[in-house]
């Protein structure tokens, strides 16, 4: 299998409203993949789905080739995929530099270990200051992450979700609620940190969606409607009508 | 640095270095080694054994909250139960002992703790298979749960637990390693100070391992913890289980001292102290804990000797925490340091000053109509009686009554007018370190 | 037979005891999400209330001003203490309530002695209503059951015929929605704690003097309230009513069959000796399990159904 995700008729309802309605999604490994689509389509709800915090109600979901029907999120971050959460998701309380370090930690095999110290473990602190540096965030070291401004935060939810160096990276809506400076850092940002992995993005700015893809789906009532490079998406008149149809005008 | 250019360059490198950096735990130990011969009876040769039995309880209980605090202050469990494992830890001790004693087991008396120790991390892992299902609220509902359960147990079951009698034990069983007897209150004061020594410092440690740091993500945002791999419900079982361990340890600590353990060493008043003392003290800070056992300790030898309100006083400390400062003794300490960065810390020293003296008064009317209430009844019950400078106060008269009103109303309505003053000062300057770019 | 009908009505009349306190403690909790552990201590403090202003006034009056003391002592709670707490999160307000609950318990002894008070039935109600094969039914049981029943009446009434009923049937399963709809949510969280606190102290003045009035009562009773609603599930009137009569005959019964597990295995031709392992497990008799039952249930239920008998949400 050379897909990283793979989607085959999934389906979510709630009670007995079906917000997922048959979805068929392949992404193939080292794609940057962008889901737009109105609000309430069900973008988030897939993503939910993919990373194992809801279960589907039918289809199958395989990452890496493997399904993943039933298990537990943090089983499913062990196969190598990570995400980031459209309303920020951090560790209020402890240091930035100790969020990111949180998001190292399994994947550099400490597990649940209670005799190592952490301030002895130089790699891994080199690892994580690295990861800071990247973020722009190593003056905001020591600083607890809950007092971190808005766009500093959205910095850190990313890192925390690449930090690990999982091959999958879901980002959901990484770049809402910025201005457009702070939009055009997150994009560098993102885009250094998914070289050369996969990437399965929510978002609803179009510049940074149309700058980022190689491949747009279009989510509309729970429905893929398109799917396709970015030049194909504008093109469709489908999608125009749809979605693009008032924000382009 | 300034240390570093004094020392002798024949010292080794290693021993400044260790002074340097752990010189308040050093510190501590001296302390706690030295205190009981302030109170030293010189004419008749020996140690004051109630200063002895206080301090003990304030090291055994210290380390009984510090184990409460891995739960509540680092993993954002709230344990109405933790008694359990301190006693069960207990009961293993006074077993074991035992059974040194008979022969039927070979211990060193210095290594007895350790089976308090296990004892509650095997109860722990049984426990917190259980309870580590559930956080938050549900957590503290099933702990509570827990405790009566094991608590009516205690009760019931006369061959582990000894019902209403506990079990007896004996300290000097001749089996020291360092060849003492432990019949003077003094050597095992000496072996308590090194066994809450390690474990604090085993405490302390553990809470910068992987596994202290994702029980700290856990208690912040549990959700999170998931996408980065792990399960909070096994970072919180391993955490249970260790913090098992330590209560364990402090169950073991208080049958050497007390050499009985009985069913009020896992009943819920003793829980509730772990929570009272934890929260006084600080649960955000690591030593919080200790801090508020101290308090909480003193309180309870000092004011039990004369009145039989300390519960009351702590009960009430305790509420004015949850209100007014929900970080504690340490929490109010730490929210002086953007303060003190700006270096502004001196101006706050007037403004206390004018709030010492109506807060002094209101406590004092709180203490005397409290007193007066409890000798009514309590005191009554138990021919106690009040005198102040040789007066004896009735209290079935009104005048002590009214003053007592007088001052707690009075003392309140002023102090609210100060704390007014203090407010805006403080404000003032919370606002100045903010301006400097000092996270507040 | 005849046991079998009076623990019945004993465990009928307990149950609808544990409605009262378990119904104001489940609306507080599902509405406002606070664990109220000052609940039992209203129920002592009416006991208390009741005994003092019967001696002076006599039962009848004070089995309205209790309640009506106890109702105002709650909304001066919610108003000036848990409000405060409230921004600090759920587990603040839980807390503030356990303090409140030491302070309550050492206030009561030192106001009333450590010793129970004689809080006794009223002479008008101290007769035995009937009797069963020998057995006499008091009639002051009637009248608790009596009163719980007109209670019971006018929860449900005040629940599903005003506006502020409505209001709070909609908060117990979306209680962040209430807001939403324009309501004062402040003023709705006073009144229902305050009117929790009223049923609690209504139940203490009635339950006083059916057991005893003494410091311990608020500590024996509360984790029982709470097994009753935990079991009932959270937002969930019916299950908690189902859940104070279950418990309610559960202890009942509990006293009154002395049977112990070795009888049981007698049946199956298992002799249970000194010498059997686990004999002392074994050999306790069913009344000392009683004590030890809803504790059990709170456990089992917490591990295995953690939403209780008809909740609608999770604790």
């Amino acid at each position: 299998m050379s897909n990283a995700i793979a989607l085959r008729g999934v389906e979510k309802s709630f009670g007995r409203t079906k917000i997922i309605r048959g979805v068929d999604l392949a992404i193939p490994r080292g794609e940057r993949h962008a889901m737009i689509g109105p609000n309430g389509a069900g973008k988030t709800t897939l993503f939910n789905l993919i990373s194992g915090r809801f279960p589907v109600t039918s289809g199958t979901i395989e990452i890496n080739g493997q399904a993943i029907d039933g298990l537990p999120p943090h089983q499913i971050n062990r196969l190598g995929l990570s995400r980031s959460f459209q309303i920020t998701s951090i560790f209020p309380r402890l240091s930035v530099f100790e969020n990111i370090r949180c998001g190292l930690l399994w994947a550099r095999g400490y597990r649940y270990s209670f005799w190592n110290l952490l301030g002895a473990e130089r790699a891994l602190n080199e690892e994580a200051d690295r990861m800071l540096e990247r973020l722009g965030l190593q003056d905001r070291r020591n600083v607890p992450a809950g007092l971190l401004s808005y766009a500093e935060q959205r910095a850190l939810e990313i890192g925390i979700t690449v930090a690990g160096g999982a091959d999958i990276i879901l980002l959901d809506e990484p770049t809402s609620g910025m201005s457009h400076s702070e939009t055009e850092q997150a994009v560098r940002l993102i885009r250094a940190v998914s070289e050369g992995k996969t990437l399965l993005m929510v978002e609803h700015d179009m510049s940074v969606v149309f700058g980022l893809a190689d491949i747009i789906t279009v989510l509309v009532y729970g429905e893929v409607i398109a799917s396709g490079p970015p030049a194909e998406i504008r093109a469709n008149p489908a999608v125009q009508e749809a979605y693009l149809g008032s924000e382009a005008a | 640095m300034s240390a570093e250019t004094t020392s002798t360059p024949i010292a080794t490198v290693r021993a400044p270095g260790l002074l340097r950096r752990h010189w308040p735990w050093l510190a501590a130990i001296a302390i706690a080694l030295l205190l009981p011969w302030l109170f030293f009876d010189w004419t008749k040769g020996r140690h004051s054994g109630f200063v002895l039995t206080m301090l003990s309880e304030i090291g055994l209980m210290s380390v009984f909250a510090l184990s409460f605090n891995m739960l509540m202050g680092q993993t954002g469990l709230l344990s109405f139960g933790h008694a359990i494992l301190f006693g069960l830890g207990g009961y293993c001790t006074a077993h074991a002992l035992n059974a040194v004693k008979a022969g039927t087991l070979w211990l060193p008396v210095e290594l007895v703790p350790l089976v308090g120790g296990l004892g509650g991390l095997v109860f722990g892992a049984a426990f917190g298979y259980v309870v580590t299902k559930q956080r938050a609220t549900a957590f503290a509902m099933i702990t509570m749960g827990l405790g009566e359960l094991v608590a009516a147990c205690a009760l019931m079951f006369m061959g582990f637990f000894g019902g209403e009698g506990g079990i007896p034990t004996d300290r000097m069983v001749g089996t020291s390693l360092v060849g003492v007897d432990y019949s003077s209150s003094w050597q095992v004061y000496c072996l308590i100070v090194a066994w809450v020594a390690i474990a604090t410092v085993l405490m302390r440690l553990q809470t910068q391992t992987p596994l202290g740091r994702m029980a700290n993500a856990q208690r912040d945002n549990f959700e999170r913890t998931q996408f980065v791999g792990y399960d909070p419900r096994m970072i919180r079982f391993y955490q249970f289980t260790l913090s098992g361990f330590f209560a364990g340890i402090g169950g073991a600590l208080y049958v050497l001292v007390y050499e009985i353990v009985t069913f009020d060493t896992v009943a819920a008043a003793k829980s509730a102290t772990a929570l009272l003392a934890t929260y006084i003290g600080g649960a955000g800070s690591f030593l919080g804990p200790f801090l508020g056992t101290v308090v909480v300790v003193l309180l309870q030898s000092g004011v039990s000797l004369i009145s039989n309100a300390w519960l009351l006083y702590v009960g009430g400390l305790f509420i004015v925490m949850v209100m007014f400062a929900p970080g504690g003794i340490m929490g109010i300490v730490a929210r002086h340091e953007p303060i003190a960065r700006i270096g502004r810390l001196g101006e706050l020293v007037v403004p206390y000053a004018r709030i010492l003296p109506p807060g002094l008064l209101s406590v004092l009317g709180f203490v005397t109509l409290v007193e007066l209430a409890q000798l009514t009844t309590i005191g009554a019950a138990q021919n106690k009686s009040l005198a102040i400078g040789g007066q004896a106060i009735d209290p079935h008269s009104a005048l002590p009554w009214a003053t007592g009103a007088v001052m707690l109303i009075g003392g309140g309505l002023w102090l609210r007018r100060e704390a007014r003053v203090f407010r805006v000062r403080w404000d003032a300057l919370i606002e100045e370190a903010k301006a400097r770019g000092l996270p507040v | 037979m005849e046991v079998f009908l009076v623990s019945l009505l004993n465990g009928l009349v307990y149950g609808m005891l544990l409605f009262m306190l378990a119904s104001g403690l489940t609306l507080i909790l599902s509405m406002m999400g606070v664990l109220n552990f000052a609940h039992a201590s209203a129920y002592m403090l009416g006991a208390y209330f009741a005994f003092t202003l019967s001696q002076h006034i006599g039962f009848w009056p004070a089995l309205v001003i209790a309640p009506l003391l106890c109702g105002l002592l709650g909304a001066a709670i919610e108003m000036y203490g848990l409000r405060r707490v409230h921004r600090n999160g759920h587990i603040a307000e839980l807390l503030f309530t356990f303090g409140l609950a030491l302070i309550i318990e050492k206030v009561v002894q030192m106001t009333w002695g450590l010793l129970p008070v004689p809080y006794r039935v009223p002479a008008g109600l101290d007769f035995p209503l009937f009797s069963i094969y020998g057995t006499h039914f008091p009639a002051y049981r009637a009248f608790m059951l009596l009163i719980s029943l007109l209670m019971f009446g006018a929860i449900w009434l005040g629940l599903t015929r005003t506006r502020i009923g409505l209001v709070i049937q909609a908060a117990l399963t979306h209680p962040d929605m209430v807001g939403a709809l324009g309501h004062n949510v402040p003023r709705v969280f006073t009144i229902v704690f305050a009117a929790g606190t009223a049923l609690a102290g209504l139940a203490g003045v009635i339950g006083g003097n059916y057991q005893v009035t003494e410091p311990a009562m608020a500590f024996t009773m509360g984790p029982i309230v709470f097994v009753v609603v935990v079991f009932g599930g959270l937002g969930s009137l019916t299950g908690c009513f189902i859940a104070s009569l279950l418990m309610g005959l559960i202890q009942t019964f509990a006293v009154v069959l002395d049977y112990s597990p070795a009888d049981l295995l007698k049946q199956f031709g298992v002799t249970v000796t000194s010498a059997t392992p686990f004999h002392e497990v074994l050999t306790v008799p069913l009344p000392r399990i009683g004590a030890l039952l809803p504790f059990l249930l709170l456990v089992l239920i917490l591990v295995f159904k953690p939403r209780g008998l008809m909740g609608t949400r999770d604790t």
